[in-house]
């Protein structure tokens, strides 16, 4: 009931901001949502699988150089098919890739997920003609519901049809992921977790499992790329560094791997918070640094974590 | 005969682990395997789990060579297995627990849209092993929470949801307090029973469950079967009693009655030749 109730006082103001919020912030939600869209599918492999990706800006750049590649050199503008385009690009190459990382767990996974991150985007450095090498390529403005908005300026597109486009996007992304979690698929994914000898002991094949939750996360950090990419216009090739891959598995840990929803809520105030910080003080990064470690040292299970501590503290005392 | 080994050797390098090891269980046994430390008992459960091939010689599972199979393929053709140290999901509840064997079990694993929740046979399946297990008051509970010996039935239990035609359970009773290790039998058992399981095999330190339990009991030393015999025929054999068992049993007399529910003329009797239950999913 209490969730019911969050959900749908956050679902109205989300709604309602385009009209209440000056279009800075309004256009802040753009990398907010496409990020959700990622982080949903990373921590499907984090928080239900336990397997950290530190590569997945791998999938973030396919996305988004899907769409740049699409709407540059093959004149196709219309987003809900670069979508699927970059879903299928995104699964094309996660299905070898990932075969061969979830041979292995921990740190052994992270690297080599890191270490496919690192080759793909040196591929999209070093790939000048291809790619357009470090000035990356543009991203044109896609066309929603087969609609070019041609008569709206570019922030009246983004924070108009765009925003609600990404909307959309984000609430189908996590209405399904939501399915997923909860459906014998997501149970199996949570024993490997818990348990890998024993889920085995049960039946459930690890690698295959693990294979799975990896395409799919992938499909999602792709789709979030794409989205990413227009807002900005330009696609380059540290959509892909390692850094940014960082920078995700940070926002999961900011909001809670444990929880549903921690993810979102961790690129909200990341996003957010970048900002802000930014707006006053220029070594942004220090302050984050210091963030994690407090993260991590003192509230491991991220925001929700606190909230969900706050609450069982509160229940207790009444 | 249900799963037989045929002169199995293992090496680990130079090291010869078994040593033309051969053995049978037949249809409604409950086989008991011991033997000291470094006997080789740990090499032939995972021989016999298809988790080890076998460096000569043949396992066969139903007629089917299973040396080397791999865990989830022995699973889906029907053996099942627990451990030794307690094995659960300690975020997972009683319930899910036991789902997740069900799940696997009837194939759903890959059902990715389906509702967990929905899906009223995976539940009421598994409450009904909580049931058999006495877990049935628990089943809401984090496994991380359960105590010791709740942790250790649920382990088994988990194992009796792959409704399996044979089980291997490895120190059943290693972890359970020395009062309640006969009511974890009872249980286990009881379970065999109802689910209509073909047979059991155990390997044991505890010789009074051995000898109260079991129909047959394997001896293994250095590798080697040094008897395969009926507990009785165990107890009269010197030799054996001195070099695997020890002579407490005899000497200081400490050898219980058999468990009145696993008198000699009740052994063998609680697997009746019973087709199993429920589908087996790919």
């Amino acid at each position: 009931m209490r969730t019911a109730v969050t959900l749908a006082v956050v679902g109205g103001a989300v709604l309602a901001l385009p009209w209440l919020a000056p279009a800075y912030y309004v256009t802040l939600m753009l990398p907010f949502m496409a990020y959700g869209v990622v982080l949903l599918g990373l921590n499907l492999l984090f928080g239900y699988t336990g397997l950290v990706s530190f590569g997945h800006a791998l999938f973030i750049g396919i996305g988004a150089y899907t769409g740049a590649v699409l709407t540059t050199r093959f004149g196709m503008r219309q987003m809900e098919l670069i979508l699927v385009a970059a879903a299928v690009a995104a699964a094309l190459v996660a299905a070898p890739v990932g075969a061969l990382c979830v041979r292995y767990v921990k740190i052994y996974f992270g690297m080599l997920t890191l270490a496919f991150g690192m080759v793909f985007y040196t591929f999209l450095l070093k790939f000048y003609k291809l790619t357009g090498g470090d000035e990356g390529m543009r991203m044109l403005r896609p066309y929603l519901l087969g609609q070019s908005w041609e008569g709206f300026s570019k922030t009246a597109y983004l924070i108009g049809p765009y925003y609600y486009f990404s909307l959309a996007v984000l609430v189908l992304a996590t209405l399904l992921m939501w399915r997923i979690v909860r459906s014998p698929f997501g149970l199996c994914l949570r024993t490997i977790r818990d348990n890998p000898l024993k889920a085995e002991s049960l039946g459930v094949s690890v690698p295959r499992f693990r294979w799975y939750a990896f395409m799919i996360s992938a499909v999602y950090a792709a789709v979030g790329g794409a989205l990413l990419a227009t807002p900005t216009g330009n696609v380059d090739p540290t959509l892909a560094y390692w850094t940014h891959s960082g920078n995700i598995v940070f926002m999961v840990l900011l909001g809670g791997f444990a929880s549903f929803f921690g993810p979102l809520l961790g690129a909200f105030v990341f996003i957010f918070l970048q900002d802000t910080v930014m707006s006053v003080f220029p070594y942004w990064r220090l302050v984050f640094g210091a963030v994690l470690a407090v993260l991590v040292i003192f509230a491991p299970g991220g925001l929700m974590g606190l909230f969900a501590r706050r609450r069982v503290a509160h229940a207790s005392r009444a | 005969m249900i799963l037989e080994a045929r002169d199995v050797r293992r090496l680990y390098g130079a090291y010869v682990a078994l040593d033309g090891v051969s053995l049978s269980v037949r249809e409604g046994e409950f086989v008991s395997i011991i033997g000291p430390n470094g006997a080789g008992k740990s090499t032939l459960i995972n021989v016999l789990t298809g988790v080890l091939q076998p460096s000569a010689g043949s396992v066969r599972f139903k007629g089917k060579d299973i040396g080397g199979i791999g865990t989830v393929e022995l699973t889906r053709l029907g053996m099942a297995r627990s451990f030794q140290l307690v094995q659960i999901f300690p975020d997972l509840t009683v319930l899910e627990t036991l789902q997740a064997a069900v799940v696997s079990r009837l194939g759903l694993g890959t059902r990715f849209l389906a509702s967990l929740a929905g899906s009223g046979r995976v539940e009421s399946e598994a409450r009904e092993v909580a049931a058999l297990f006495n877990l049935h008051e628990k089943v809401h509970t984090l496994t991380r929470e359960l105590p010791q010996g709740d942790k250790k039935l649920l382990d088994v239990a988990s194992a009796f949801a792959l409704k399996p035609e044979i089980i291997l359970l490895d120190e059943p009773t290693s972890g359970v307090s020395t009062a309640d290790k006969h009511a974890v039998m009872e249980i286990l058992v009881g379970a065999a029973k109802r689910m209509g399981l073909r047979a059991i095999i155990q390997v044991e330190h505890d010789m009074d469950i051995v000898f109260g339990y079991s129909d047959r009991i394997i001896a293994l030393h250095h590798g080697t079967v040094l008897a395969d015999a009926t507990p009785a025929q165990i107890e009269a054999d010197a030799q054996v009693m001195d070099m695997v068992v020890g002579r407490r049993r005899g000497v200081q007399g400490t050898n219980p009655a058999p468990h009145p529910a696993l008198s000699p003329e009740g052994r063998g009797s609680w697997a009746q030749p019973s087709p199993p239950e429920g589908e087996r999913g790919g």
